[in-house]
């Protein structure tokens, strides 16, 4: 797919989402949003599995992101949807930007183990930081869209799954765009040989540096809309067992599609939600059993199977 | 004749064996220079200190006036140095195309860009240039792990020409390949590179160095003994003795 | 002096009980490069094991109270015997191909699994097993009173630990696994049975885990919850003594139980924090831990 095809693809996507909306219940609008707002996080992750690196943290951007605009909203007054969304990115950014030096030296487990602990670092430190809600968390307003939602009389969940929809076919398009871009291959390069990379005279650290920052981004949005959604925030964002889920839809999804994240954020979402409500006690299992099935019997994620039926080869430039 | 590289005094010692003992050398611009000598003699250790991948003990390394003496890999690099490897160092999963656009990217700087495609005019025609020199035009979209021998060596030469570089150091081009292919192979390799470049080659094989090299610098216990034209130094009785093993 | 003494000693005790589990992990690592996120949960299936166990023993008449304990360590050891081979054998075995990541991943999976697993058989209130930890009396250290049975914990600990050494050191078994650990291709490569190995030293690790379980039931409300607070600890002593190093989880352990003791006494706000941080400093001076035996981080 040439770069038109992919933003015109984009934009169909966005339209047929924005229009399927008013149609969906309630339920389903909530889900979709909250689903995005982690397949956001998740797109994330795969821009730095791309050059090799799991990270098992993201949720420390996730819970900064969602902070960062619940706090923004409860003490500066700003109820704008969008411009919340931004501050939660930003804060993931700067985050990303402080954190990634220190990251950018680790490979394989000792960077999932470096990720992890330092997200845990910061669900301890909000734990107990009263100031923020302690381990309750805090709940958030109604977030306002331009004024549109009195005009308009949109729902309220669908105005943010609206902006979800936004937001995540816009990172898609671009970062897809990105993906078959010359740096884009690079990233696969720096995961193949990092030598070769360093011998032809560019950094690694630099590239595996600006992807953790592109992901911190990301979550930090995904973190934002996710409290926008849930209108609560609380240190379980930054819990390992978030970072876990984010980790498996990336998994699930498999290296080859864009959209394959999304779905599988959508899948698991319907797994959870469906697993709560029809055995509370046993949704945790039903999550563990969906894994394994899918680590067993799917090694290359849902991805692959888009991609076969397609029938589109993994040519250059093509592959994430 | 301008100097390229300049050594002088180089040391390199790994715990009790000495790799480099106190080598100077000068390499002038547009030479084709083999170096020879048995393993452990030295010669690996030279290219690798020159490339940057080993930190000398003492002496210095000047490229064109400017010390590169401790820089990293990628530094050197910039500064017109560049090298293929043993064991060609290559992107495994990726195709050969694959492989020299990420070279050619980084090169021109459009590695460093967000969203520069990969179908740039620039691009595309250096990448067929390049295709087409070091005859990989059939192997195009083929994934490399999937290459033969030889054609990894020549993606391997390859990719670390995309640069540009002034002085390219190349670690056995021919190692591993098929003895009858190995002047099909040099022969595509010099008839590819641009004729200013200075070529540094370390070799086994005295046919390729004899045939290929205007200049031999034959290394023995960390030191240089014998350094002059080829067939000159490829007769000195020491040279023989100690290396290529050659009656007297 | 008190102050220091119980700080110390509740350190010490800490670091007892979760140097045995944490070694499991450590071994489980070092051996199959298994990341075993569920490490946790067999520990809280050890400890369910034994109370269930206690329930009944010391519920049904006159018993002697000391066998009530052997009894729930080894049922719990049993259960141990039959989850660790069926596991490896049953699903992990399938995955070692896999990239390592996949692994964390199934251990993971089998985490969320065993968690409700564990909530489905033994309910969500909690057991208690009291009756044993009474059976070494009491003991004045510097005017305070300590229960025998945590001095004890710290003797048990010790033990296993001089037991896990000589097996690894001094036997030919131990050592075989001590290859497999330092290089798997080149063990295999000689003609160890590395899949022998494997399930071996998983077995052991589980083991270990539920010991851990056992033991410390009398002491703890054995209710969900248990498994997750476990994981999060032996894994930072993993991390902090190095991933496959039984020295380095004795002293990783001793670290965490003595700042775990610091933070409960000085600054009880900072009890789980303060480990993190622990290990977030070690990763970040020296990512391979104390001691350890996987190889460093790249570049």
């Amino acid at each position: 797919m040439t770069n038109t095809k992919i933003i015109l693809a984009a934009t169909a996507t966005l339209a047929a989402l924005l229009a399927l909306g008013p149609f969906l219940p309630g339920w389903a609008t909530f889900l979709g949003a909250v689903a995005l707002a982690k397949g956001i996080t998740a797109l994330g992750l795969v821009v730095m599995l791309r050059s090799g690196l799991l990270s098992f943290g993201q949720g420390l951007f996730y819970c900064v992101g969602g902070y960062g605009a619940g706090l923004l909203m409860l003490w500066g007054d700003v109820t704008n949807a969008v411009v919340l969304v931004i501050a939660g990115g930003l804060s993931g950014l700067v985050a990303g930007l402080l954190i990634g030096p220190l990251l950018a030296g680790y490979r394989k487990i000792f960077f999932a183990t470096l990720t992890l602990a330092l997200s845990m670092l910061v669900h301890g430190a909000l734990t107990k930081a009263d100031i923020l809600g302690g381990s309750d968390g805090l709940n958030l307003r109604p977030p306002t869209f331009f004024g549109l939602e009195q005009t308009t009389g949109l729902s309220p969940v669908f105005a943010i799954y609206a902006l979800a929809c936004v937001i995540a076919v816009a990172s898609a398009c671009l970062l897809r765009i990105h993906f078959r871009s010359v740096r884009g291959l690079l990233s696969l390069g720096v995961k193949d040989n990092e030598i070769r990379v360093e011998y032809l005279g560019t950094s690694v650290r630099r590239a595996i540096f600006e992807n953790y920052v592109v992901a911190a981004f990301l979550a930090g949005m995904g973190g934002a809309l996710n409290a926008l959604v849930l209108g609560h925030i609380d240190p379980e964002l930054a819990f390992w067992t978030t970072s876990g889920e984010f980790v498996f839809v990336a998994i699930l999804a498999g290296q080859v599609s864009v959209v394959a994240i999304f779905v599988a954020s959508i899948l698991l979402e319907l797994v959870r939600s469906f697993s709560s409500q029809h055995f509370p006690n046993a949704w945790q299992m039903t999550l563990g059993i969906f894994m394994l099935t899918v680590i067993l019997f799917m090694p290359n994620g849902i991805g692959a199977l888009l991609q076969r039926r397609r029938g589109s080869k993994i040519a250059q430039g093509e592959a994430p | 004749m301008s100097a390229i590289l300049d050594v002088r005094n180089l040391r390199k010692s790994f715990g009790a064996i000495t790799a480099a003992d106190d080598i100077s050398v000068t390499i002038n611009a547009g030479e084709r220079v083999g170096l020879i000598g048995t393993n452990g003699a030295g010669k690996t250790t030279f290219v690798n200190m020159v490339t940057g991948y080993l930190r000398a003990d003492g002496g210095s390394i000047v490229l064109r006036g400017a010390d590169i003496s401790g820089k990293s890999p990628r530094e050197i690099a910039r500064a017109g140095v560049c090298r293929s490897f043993q064991i060609p160092q290559l992107f495994l999963s990726l195709t050969t195309e694959e492989n020299l656009i990420i070279a050619l990217g980084i090169s021109s700087g459009e590695a460093l860009r967000p969203f520069a495609g990969t179908g740039s005019p620039v691009l595309v025609a250096s990448l067929d240039d390049l295709l087409t020199r070091y005859r990989l035009q059939e192997f195009r979209h083929r994934v490399v792990s999937e290459l033969p021998g030889g054609v990894r060596k020549l993606l391997d030469i390859a990719v670390s020409v995309t640069r540009g570089p002034s002085l390219l150091l190349l670690d056995e081009p021919t190692s591993g390949v098929a003895a009858e292919q190995k002047f099909d192979l040099m022969d595509i390799v010099v008839n590819a590179l641009p004729k200013d470049v200075t070529v540094l080659f370390v070799e086994h094989d005295m046919d390729i160095v004899s045939r290929y090299s205007t200049r031999v610098l034959a290394f023995y216990d960390g030191r240089i003994i014998s350094d002059g034209p080829s067939d000159v130094v490829l007769q000195d009785s020491r040279v023989k003795s100690f290396i290529t093993g050659a009656p007297n | 002096m008190q102050l220091v003494t119980t700080i110390l000693l509740d350190g010490l005790i800490d670091a007892s009980w979760i140097f045995i589990v944490a070694v499991g992990l450590t071994l489980i690592f070092g051996v199959l490069n298994v990341l075993n996120l569920a490490h946790g949960n067999f520990y809280a299936i050890g400890a369910y094991v034994a109370a269930t166990v206690a329930g009944w023993y010391y519920a049904s008449g006159d018993n002697p109270p000391a066998f009530g304990l052997v009894l729930m360590l080894g049922s719990s050891m049993l259960v141990a015997g039959i989850l660790g081979p069926l596991l490896e054998r049953g699903l992990l075995r399938f995955l070692y191909e896999r990239d390592e990541v996949i692994l964390v991943l199934v251990t993971y999976a089998l985490f969320l699994i065993l968690e409700d697993a564990t909530k489905l058989i033994w309910g969500v209130n909690p057991y208690y097993a009291y009756d044993p930890y009474s059976l070494f009396g009491d003991l004045k250290v510097y005017g305070l009173t300590y229960v025998g049975y945590d001095l004890m914990l710290i003797v048990f600990a010790i033990f296993a630990g001089i037991i896990l050494w000589l097996g690894l050191n001094r036997t030919k078994s131990g050592k075989l696994v001590l290859a497999v650990i330092h290089d798997r291709d080149m063990s295999s490569a000689l003609g160890i049975n590395v899949t022998r190995i494997f399930v071996i030293a998983f077995t052991i690790g589980v083991f270990l885990a539920a010991i851990g379980g056992a033991i410390t039931a009398p002491k703890i409300s054995v209710q969900p919850g248990l498994a997750v607070t476990v994981v999060l600890l032996s894994f930072a002593v993993v991390v902090i003594g190095g991933l496959g190093s039984i020295e380095g989880a004795a002293i990783a352990a001793l670290v965490v139980g003595l700042s775990r003791s610091l933070a409960i006494h000085l600054w009880p706000s900072a009890e789980l924090f303060i480990v993190y941080l622990v290990m977030a400093l070690m990763l970040a001076i020296k990512p391979q831990g104390m001691f350890g035996a996987v190889q460093l981080r790249k570049i």
